[in-house]
């Protein structure tokens, strides 16, 4: 999604500042988990506003459907039935989607200028019209979100509708969730609410109830609240200690620039050589030698 | 062409045209990779027809380049067995860069150097060909774990700065070294030439003699 903005933090491919004269306060979703009753009816209002509507697929025996993320699903319920404790069932249902990293390992991997961008207020955005559909952010991103269309082969994802963020409004889903179970507001105040909410938890007896909100990735804007903060795999595999790996660091690290450094050392080092030493040219005697 | 006996042939017409197949399908897989290796060489998308056309066209020109480096590898193969000459002559490369090839000892049809350079050039080609499956995207990299594609893109952009020096010394080699170019684009050099360069081989094409 495009709009003209002056508070872009950073952009991908982009070795020169971009524009950021205006600074927003930092925002955040947070999703208390302990509230949702997996209605899915965020996952039906993010369809409605960004107009996308997925194939309908098939029953799988589980209620996730579709059965992943896709291009045109951006978020998605997924139901996980774990028993923490013996004879406990529990029902863990977690809203997926983008987390809005405050270091994003999509932008850090995307090799095209402005394809990805991150704004002062903590949203990762991607502009479309600038992907070329290498998938590069798919392999630097740590929570496997971002999808390669089939058909256009453009990356989606979650906006946390910055569209309507920008216009003063709460995101889609926020909107809908009848139990208020997503809400919306300065990071500050959702960290606030939400140790509110871990406090609570604790006293009705999940002792490891806990804020989501990874520092490996810098902290994210998109927070959960867990029954089991000890234990976030439970919850269809959200990662306990995401971040930007040693090999896509490595990938994306100091070493290109270095790399490209030394391409040009190459050159001048062999221009200076010709310079120096002269060409390698066949000598005065084996040319008298063989004279015809 | 030329047919006088100042002249020995070194390179046949399918070798030639081979050889040139590989280096076009390698300059322009080198422009196009570099474009997502770094932003300061992303501007070379202009020259594919933009940053789409690049991501869509450097893959096909990786198959392009397989199949005519593989023939080259090949036809060239056998000249690039190394000798215990070559090692010696290894030991005095540094005299030979430095200008100064008296001990050098006689090069085969090519010398120790290139031959390295083959043996470097084909360990590349093969890491670019594995890797840049996994990481195509269109086709084949949802095969693949994710950690594979991480390990992938790691190693095909090593290997393809790796293989983009070679090249550049390669290159620099055959401006330094006058007269190597022409037998690669008509096939034929002076027999001073290759008596300076490769004497060995020289003295296996002519029986000794002169
Ligand atoms: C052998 C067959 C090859 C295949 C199938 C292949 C495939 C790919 C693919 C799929 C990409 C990701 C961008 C895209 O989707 O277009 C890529 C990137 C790249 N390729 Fe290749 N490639 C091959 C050979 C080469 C060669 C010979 C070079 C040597 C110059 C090279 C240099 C690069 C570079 C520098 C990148 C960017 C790597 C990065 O920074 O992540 N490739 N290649
Ligand atoms: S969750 Fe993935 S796609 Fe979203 S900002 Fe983080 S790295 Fe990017």
């Amino acid at each position: 999604m495009a709009l003209q903005s002056l508070d872009i933090k950073r952009r991908s491919a982009t070795t020169t500042p971009p524009p950021g004269v205006r600074k927003t306060v930092e925002l955040a979703k947070l999703i208390d988990i302990s509230k949702c009753i997996g209605c899915k009816a965020c996952q039906a209002a993010c369809m409605e506003w960004n107009d996308l509507r997925d194939e309908v697929g098939t029953t799988t025996g589980v209620y996730d459907n579709p059965r992943d993320l896709n291009e045109k699903t951006w978020t998605l319920m997924r139901y996980a039935e774990v028993e923490p404790e013996r004879g406990k069932l529990e029902w863990l249902i977690r809203k997926d989607g983008c987390m809005h990293c405050a270091d994003p390992g999509c932008l850090k991997a995307c090799p095209a200028p402005g394809a990805v961008i991150q704004y002062s207020n903590g949203i990762v955005d991607f502009h479309e019209e600038n992907c070329i559909g290498c998938g590069y952010c798919v392999t630097g991103c740590p929570f496997n979100i971002p999808r390669l269309s089939r058909e256009d082969s453009k990356v989606y994802k979650c906006t946390l509708c910055s569209d309507r963020v920008a216009a003063g409004l709460e995101p889609a889903c926020v909107k809908t969730c009848p139990t208020g179970a997503i809400l919306f507001g300065t990071k500050e105040d959702m960290l606030h609410h939400a140790a509110g909410r871990v406090t609570d938890l604790k006293s009705r007896g999940f002792a490891k109830a806990g804020i989501y909100d990874p520092q490996g990735v810098g902290g994210t804007h998109v927070l959960y609240v867990l029954q089991h903060a000890d234990k976030p795999d439970l919850y269809c595999g959200l990662p306990s200690d995401p971040s930007i790996g040693p090999m896509v660091s490595l990938w994306k690290g100091a070493v290109k620039p270095l790399t490209s450094l030394a391409f040009g050392m190459i050159a001048a080092g062999a221009f200076f050589h010709y310079v120096i030493k002269g060409p390698n040219r066949v000598s005065e005697e084996i040319e008298k030698e063989l004279e015809p | 062409m030329k047919n006088d006996s100042q002249y020995i042939s070194r390179f046949t017409a399918a070798e030639r045209v081979n050889h040139w197949l590989v280096a076009l399908s390698f300059i322009l897989l080198a422009l196009s990779g570099l474009v997502f290796f770094h932003p300061a060489f992303y501007p070379l998308n202009q020259l594919f027809g933009g940053g789409v056309w690049t991501r869509i066209l450097h893959p096909l020109l990786g198959v392009l380049l397989m199949v005519s480096f593989g023939l080259m590898f090949v036809r060239f193969r056998e000249f690039n067995r190394i000798t215990a000459t070559d090692k010696e002559w290894l030991r005095h490369a540094r005299e030979m860069v430095a200008g100064d090839d008296r001990n050098m000892p006689e090069a085969d049809k090519f010398n120790a150097g290139q031959k390295v350079l083959f043996w470097l050039l084909v360990a590349c080609m093969v890491l670019l060909l594995l890797s840049g499956i996994v990481i195509w995207r269109a086709y084949f990299s949802f095969l693949f774990p994710l950690v594979v594609i991480r390990l992938a893109s790691v190693i095909h952009a090593a290997a393809g700065a790796g293989m983009i020096a070679l090249i550049m010394g390669h290159i620099y080699m055959s401006i330094w070294t006058k007269e190597s170019t022409d037998a690669m684009l008509y096939g034929q050099v002076r027999r001073a030439w290759a008596k300076q360069h490769h004497a060995a081989w020289f003295r296996q094409i002519t029986g000794g003699g002169k």
